[in-house]
């Protein structure tokens, strides 16, 4: 078993465990906090895929800011997410059942197909070549990103606004 | 090297992860955690394929960049939602927000 495999069980097992806490855990609060190691091993495969800029932007985006702000709302919403209330709907068998059928058809459908390998190799210096990308030929797809970034930070602003 | 197929699989587990947190959770933020284990899944998928499939080019990492991006805008926008729900209903659970149902 090669090095590269011990890190890819290693990191599966973080994420699939930490992901497992984050949908079953009674408490909203251990929830937001086990997205953290599930994000931080999801950097970890970036990492393995060759993928460092990626890698950076999901520690940046993902265990950074998006957590916090879960976090944030949950704190602001205590009423809502106290202990003591019920955290799952009647929909558990349903939705289990359903979550584990997609899983199994997802699965057996990647492993029957025979995948084949692409030519060429990952460029060398990756960010480098995103970024040439981004200002080439994706600068349709990076502008309509902006916008729709600065569209959904102001309609947040707005929604979350306390009305006068 | 790790076969492609692995990575295919622990995305694909991930998600169902993601779905039945979607499907069972009561509380709004949970269901954007569900939502957000989703996206992850299908970041894994792109940048595996990326390495995998493409090597030459970087799309897959260009729309896995741009997925994290439009999941950050939605995440902030759903908790927008969450807040204002809160604010005017006092609960932010979704069963509980039907004031619409006939």
């Amino acid at each position: 078993m090669t090095g590269e495999a011990i890190a890819f069980y290693a990191l599966a097992a973080v994420i699939l465990v930490s992901g497992l806490v984050v949908v079953s855990s009674p408490n909203i609060v251990h929830s937001a906090v086990a997205l953290v190691p599930a994000f931080l091993g999801i950097t970890g495969i970036y990492i393995l895929l060759g993928a460092e800029f990626v890698a950076g932007i999901q520690v940046l985006i993902y265990a950074g800011a998006i957590t916090v702000l879960l976090l944030f709302v949950i704190m602001l919403t205590e009423g809502g997410t106290g202990l003591r209330l019920q955290q799952r709907n009647e929909q558990g068998p349903v939705g289990a059942s359903v979550a584990v059928a997609i899983a199994v058809l997802l699965i057996a459908g990647v492993t029957h197909t025979t995948w084949g390998r692409g030519a060429g190799t990952l460029p060398a210096y990756t960010p480098g070549a995103i970024g040439q990308s981004f200002l080439g030929t994706n600068l349709l797809a990076f502008e309509g990103t902006s916008i729709v970034l600065l569209v959904s930070l102001i309609g947040a602003v707005i929604i979350a606004r306390k009305e006068e | 090297m790790v076969p492609l197929a692995d990575y295919l699989v622990l995305s694909a587990v991930v998600f169902a992860l993601g779905l039945y947190a979607v499907l069972t959770r009561r509380n709004g933020v949970a269901i954007l955690m569900g939502i957000e284990l989703m996206l992850n899944a299908a970041n894994i998928n792109l940048v595996a394929f990326n390495k995998y499939a493409a090597p030459g080019a970087v799309q897959g990492q260009i729309f896995a960049l741009i997925v994290i991006t439009l999941a950050a805008c939605e995440a902030a926008v759903g908790l927008a939602l969450v807040l204002a729900a809160y604010r005017s209903l006092e609960t932010i659970h979704v069963d509980e927000i039907n004031v619409m149902r006939w």
